[in-house]
């Protein structure tokens, strides 16, 4: 098994090649298919009358001055669509005692969050709808609004359906923690705070919901990363059989987790279309996104660590509040993110005393769900910020710490204190080449020349550790008809090249390339001759899709075994146009050739004509096999754990509280590589987004649950002038669960990023009396910081 | 009030003759009127930059001004950059690098590195970045993008330099 | 996020928009580079019946030197600014303020007498205006008027621009051997509206200064001249000391408000550093 490497300069081997990504071109010439560029005829335009108020009773909603609008269609309220979508309810069955309000597409009774969508006007244009929306009057009494989530703790229930505002809580103890703390010979805390950020994928969420009465068919076009699970949704909630629900994604414009999730907006549209039984697209505009996307994050921590004299860690101790909103995000829950927080606590360190308390709570905010790299960026700045903390403490240097307190390279497979299993991690390899990319001494050399003149450099690194391929353990056991496995259909062409379509979806990351690779290097063909299709479920075997990291490790080993058996159905026909044992044959550079000379015999091009033109000169009783469908879950352990290292490099200003960052690297270990390029942007891209959060991005709301700075005007994405330039290393410690033995690595960047830019600010500020820990680490807070306002 | 109104434009080299209402944006038209949705809207605020086209040879943000305001001039989106093959060394070494990934920021990132090499110069990284500071990407990290730029401004020089 | 209708004409001179204007009833706006007017109109922030567009008049284009003074036309775009000999020669200050207006392709729409008729006070041209003391030209029904920028910018998006009237051209005095200019501004990225910034244009003489102007932008409802810090400093050199005590004067001058991203004193403690900065930097004349 894993028999890729030193095997790369062989025929057609792609598994660890940078190659581009045949499907880019077409995005760079502007001939991208995206649902927001969809047109279909009779086709009508969706808008949403929206609430003012985080919280309200709606009394009355007036619609007939929008409804007498010329080129208005249609408008709808909670009732018209209620009567026909089954109600929907965001828990997982193994998350004990977990709650949520169930949720319909428009609100019958209650408002519960600004920015809720309360009436849907379908027009024959966007602008109409629009001028239509101004006319609806809805009133609504106003009713105090839960923003805080520690008051929501406490405070009375905000849906009449519970008892009280808290979603979810849970506790782990490994036990020893008291004692451990008590005979520690050092101890810190520190308490955290996360601010809420949201995804601002370029494209908004989009979706042409188009139902056809005649034959009760629904097809959904829809901007998302999961075909599948909404497939299931549409169709259970609208009580249309499975097999009549199409969901086709097409190029999609960033998703990043984001687009996985179950909107009001798109149920409502989909409802409509039924209505209607005409197609209807729903594009958010830029304001809806920040009030109707998931947002993600909003998580106060405090943390504590135990050590002993030698600087061994032996015990940690959390708590976890965290804030979801009105509603448990559906299918997949708003709980996901606190329970990986608490479980990645930690991670890298070899210690066996934990104990944690999580608390999911309820607030009147739009719902947080999972976004890119779900808790690990939280558990990782906690454990890391305070390792920095016992190294400041206790005079070590930030790398010594920890390289005295990882779990050897050589211990696996272990168990963590809070249950997870580690297949085998590579911390300490990781951490000595961080060491050596960074050129770490002469970092710190600069370091002390420029503070001798004033100028502040920070130095901090972070280790982490992802959690990738999941298997049924993540949502299926739950009750979430959520997919672990993937499928994929191999065609033959009868010009003998390959046509592959696969349950794993693209948004960018470059999956149909490294399916296209992985087909083409275990077939022995030119990937120019392997043709991948992904996102629509009419076309492709159901599957998980892309989340979670699951892409290369799950869907490509899909793709790998399915290639297998196409390529043992094919050397078989040939075995017998050869006369020759199929195990003599092998195939490479599109020809069947003597597996032990390489001797050229037949090319596959001919061996597809003669099988599907010319059956009748094959042996009797021969059925040619030129498709197969291969079904792959994913055995053995619960997820695909991998780790890295970064570092981060920044100079902040004491006087004005900026910070420039300066460098950053990334050492990352995700199993086998499949293709270079791709994963090292995969991990530039995840970096940003978490050097976003770190410095620039929040969404802030004040007390009466009004999101502020909601326009991406006033809420603040990272920029190019402002993110560095990214270095990369990588470790190969493939996974012996697969053949393949990819992991994950869409989420490496984004989990330790800010972690790692939190330390370094902190660094910059030793001796400065200040110690950030909140993020984003705002120029106004690192002043406070500092005492200077 | 707002009867459609008739302009005359070119758009990519072709006479546009159309009856547009005047709050229909360049970018509305250009996506729905004449189906070149190559030019993307983000947030049809001025601030993402997935709108920007040439207007008169310069970029301009689609989502800022009128199909009315264009009448009489010449625009010029992704897809007539590249139907004219203005920017065939800039989509290769987009496509060698990597320097995209959901795409939905790429033409306008095309347009910008369009105008940034347009005055012919070599900008540094800095001067790049700089450059792009109005257009958004989510996916990349940026780096991959200013690389290709850096990379392609390059090979115009060694090309200006074998040619002198 | 589409605009309300309206109905938009082109007129070919500014006599006929001014009529135009007036015959709307009120319910008109101007439009020339639309930068800030149309996102404002897609928001439904605001829904004239009537769109004037004037981007196209020949009499409000043009930078040339009249009477001692830079004439830069009211629909001159900010790239034009940016990429000018003429005002890098004659209008240092505005050169070095041009790179911070927004990000490139705005500034190939956006036009200098629409940022100032917008007055936005966190824009970098209207504060610039005020430090260069520069003449705004005004042309309305009854005809044509000069207003001195320091009368012109009077509450948050308020000018002494009646309904109706229209900026024809900016006149900025031109700088001379002893002029000596900064700009510098503190944004979270490159482009945004600064948390605070400001320029400076003295007139220097042996290390003396003769006279000195400084404007901030986004310290209040307008951009504000600090003619109390002008003053400490008049007839004095650039000394740290001196410096130091502008800051304390500047300290109770300012009375900026905060907003969801920076509390006051954040506003008030960065505008002290900046023009510490930007006085450092005009004494070693960099």
């Amino acid at each position: 098994m894993n028999a890729f490497a030193g095997s790369i300069d062989r025929p057609n081997s792609y598994i660890g090649r940078s190659v581009s990504r045949p499907n880019a071109k077409r995005l760079l010439e502007g001939r991208g298919r995206y649902v927001t560029d969809l047109v279909l005829p009779r086709m009508l335009h969706a808008a949403f009358v929206r609430s003012p108020y985080a919280h309200g009773r709606l009394v009355s909603i007036d619609i007939e001055e929008a409804k007498a609008l010329s080129g208005v269609r249609a408008v709808f309220t909670g009732e018209d669509l209620a009567s026909i979508c089954a109600p929907w309810t965001g828990t997982l069955e193994h998350f004990n005692n977990m709650k949520s309000p169930p949720q319909v597409p428009l609100p019958l009774e209650k408002v519960m969050w600004s920015g809720q969508p309360v009436v849907l006007i379908v027009a024959d244009s966007r602008a109409i709808a629009e001028d239509a929306a101004e006319l609806v009057i809805v009133d609504i009494e106003e009713l105090p609004a839960l923003a805080d989530p520690v008051e929501a703790m406490s405070a009375e229930a905000m849906s009449q359906e519970l008892a009280d505002n808290i979603c979810f809580a849970t506790k782990l103890d490994s036990g020893g923690v008291e004692e451990a703390f008590d005979a520690a010979d050092t101890t810190v805390g520190q308490s955290f705070i996360f601010g809420r950020h949201t995804a601002v994928t370029l494209e908004p969420r989009a979706i042409v919901a188009d139902y056809d009465p005649s034959e009760n068919r629904l097809t959904a076009h829809h901007a998302t990363q999961t075909p599948y699970q909404f497939q299931d949704v549409y169709s259970r909630h609208y009580g249309i059989p499975e097999a009549n629900v199409r969901v086709i994604a097409p190029d999609i414009g960033g998703s990043f987790g984001m687009k996985l999730h179950v909107y009001h907006e798109e149920m409502a549209v989909v409802g409509a279309s039924i209505l209607l039984g005409r197609p209807i697209k729903y594009v958010a505009d830029r304001m809806e996104s920040f009030v109707s996307d998931i947002h993600a994050r909003d998580h106060r921590v405090t943390g504590r660590l135990a050590l002993d004299r030698d600087g061994r860690i032996t015990a940690m101790d959390v708590d976890d509040v965290t804030a979801i909103g009105a509603f448990s995000s559906y299918p997949r829950t708003s709980a996901v993110e606190g329970n990986q927080v608490i479980r990645l606590m930690g991670a890298p360190y070899d210690f066996s005393s934990y104990r944690a308390n999580l608390s999911v709570v309820f607030q009147n905010k739009v719902q947080t769900s999972q976004y890119r790299a779900v808790g690990h960026p939280i558990a990782c700045a906690v454990t890391e910020c305070l390792v920095d903390a016992a190294a400041r403490e206790l005079g070590l240097d930030p790398f010594e710490i920890r390289e005295r307190n990882l779990i050897p390279d050589n211990s696996y497979p272990r168990t963590s204190p809070t249950g997870y299993q580690f297949e085998k991690l590579s911390h300490q390899v990781c951490l000595a080449r961080l060491k050596s990319i960074m050129n770490y001494d002469d970092l710190l050399a600069e370091q002390a020349d420029l503070r001798v003149k004033g100028v502040l450099r920070g130095i901090g690194i972070a280790l982490f550790v992802e959690i990738t391929n999941p298997s049924p353990a993540f949502y299926g056991v739950g009750g979430a008809r959520i997919s672990a496995q993937d499928g994929a259909i191999l065609k033959l062409t009868p010009s003998g090249e390959v046509h592959c379509s696969i349950s794993v979806t693209e948004q960018g990351q470059g999956t149909e390339t490294i399916i296209g690779q992985i087909v083409a290097d275990q077939l022995g063909i030119d990937r120019e001759k392997v043709r991948v299709m992904t996102g629509d479920t009419d076309t492709t075997p159901h599957g998980g899709a892309t989340w979670a990291c699951r892409g290369a490790g799950i869907g490509g080993e899909t793709a790998l075994q399915a290639a297998r058996k196409l390529k043992a159905n094919l050397l078989a026909v040939a075995g017998l146009i050869l006369q020759a044992q199929p195990g003599e044959l092998d195939i490479r550079a599109d020809w069947i050739v003597e597996a032990v000379t390489g001797q050229q015999r037949i090319s596959l091009a001919e061996v597809a004509r003669i099988a599907f033109f010319r059956s009748d000169t094959l042996p009797p009783e021969t059925q040619a096999q030129l498709s197969v469908v291969h079904h792959y879950a994913p055995q053995g352990y619960p997820f695909a754990f991998t780790n890295g290292a970064q570092g981060c490099l920044v100079e902040v200003d004491a006087e004005t509280g900026f910070v420039k960052i300066l460098k950053h690297w990334v050492v990352e270990d995700c199993g086998r590589i499949i293709n270079p390029l791709l994963v090292d942007e995969q991990v530039r891209g995840g970096v940003v987004q978490g050097l976003g959060a770190a410095f620039f991005e929040e969404c802030l709301y004040n007390e009466d649950g009004q999101l502020t700075n909601g326009s991406l005007a006033d809420y603040l994405v990272p920029m190019a002038c402002e993110m560095p330039d990214i270095e990369i290393s990588h470790v190969e410690t493939p996974t012996r669960d697969t053949e393949l033995g990819a992991k994950g690595c869409g989420e490496a960047g984004t989990a330790a990023a800010s972690a790692a830019a939190m330390n370094a600010v902190n660094d910059a500020l030793v001796g400065h009396g200040a110690v950030l820990t909140q993020i984003p680490m705002t120029p106004t807070r690192i002043l406070r910081a500092l005492g200077t306002i | 009030m707002s009867g459609k109104v008739a302009i005359s434009l070119t758009v990519n080299g072709e006479t546009i003759e159309a009856l547009v209402a005047p709050r229909t944006t360049l970018a509305d038209f250009l996506r729905q009127d004449i189906q070149l949705t190559g030019t993307h809207t983000g947030c049809e605020m001025g601030v993402c930059g997935a709108c920007l086209v040439l207007l008169d040879d310069r970029p301009v943000h689609a989502c800022l001004m009128f199909a009315v305001q264009a009448d009489g001039c010449a625009v010029e989106t992704i897809e007539g950059l590249t139907h004219r093959r203005a920017i065939d060394d800039l989509q290769k070494v987009f496509h060698e690098r990597n320097a995209l990934q959901c795409g939905f920021c790429t033409p306008g990132m095309l347009v910008s590195a369009y105008g940034i090499l347009a005055s012919g110069g070599e900008p540094d990284r800095d001067g790049i970045r700089d450059a792009l500071s109005g257009n958004y990407c989510r996916c990349t990290g940026y780096e991959a993008i200013v690389d290709a730029i850096e990379m392609t401004a390059r090979q115009r020089r060694q090309h200006r330099e074998e040619e002198a | 996020m589409k605009a309300r209708a309206f109905d938009y004409m082109r007129p070919k001179c500014v006599q006929e928009a001014l009529e135009a204007f007036a015959s709307a009833d009120g319910d008109a706006s101007y439009i020339a580079g639309g930068q800030s007017l149309v996102p404002a109109l897609a928001l439904r922030l605001q829904a004239p019946g009537l769109l004037i567009d004037i981007a196209r008049l020949d009499e409000l284009r043009g930078l040339s030197i009249v009477d001692g003074h830079l004439r830069i036309g009211a629909t001159t775009r900010h790239c034009e600014i940016l990429g000018s000999n003429l005002v890098r020669e004659h209008a240092p200050l505005l050169a070095k303020a041009a790179p911070f207006v927004a990000h490139p392709a705005i500034r190939n729409k956006g036009t200098f007498g629409g940022s100032l008729a917008l007055a936005d006070p966190a824009s970098e041209f209207p504060a610039m205006a005020l430090a260069l003391d520069a003449i705004i030209e005004i042309a309305s029904v009854e005809g044509s008027r000069r207003v001195g920028a320091g009368d012109f910018f009077i509450d948050l998006y308020e000018t002494a621009l009646q309904p109706g009237e229209i900026i024809t051209a900016v006149h900025v005095p031109v700088a001379t051997v002893k002029t000596r200019t900064a700009f510098d501004e503190l944004a979270r990225r490159r482009g945004d509206y600064a948390i605070v910034g400001a320029g400076i244009d003295a007139q220097m003489q042996g290390g003396f200064v003769e006279r000195m102007r400084i404007a901030f932008l986004s310290v209040g409802p307008t951009p504000v001249r600090v003619s109390a810090v002008e003053a400490a400093l008049t007839g004095r050199q650039l000394t740290p000391e001196a410096i130091r005590q502008a800051q304390d004067v500047l300290g109770t001058e300012l009375d900026p408000a905060g907003d969801e991203h920076t509390p006051p004193k954040m506003r008030r403690h960065l505008a002290r550093v900046l023009l510490g900065r930007l006085l450092g930097r005009l004494e070693a004349n960099v």
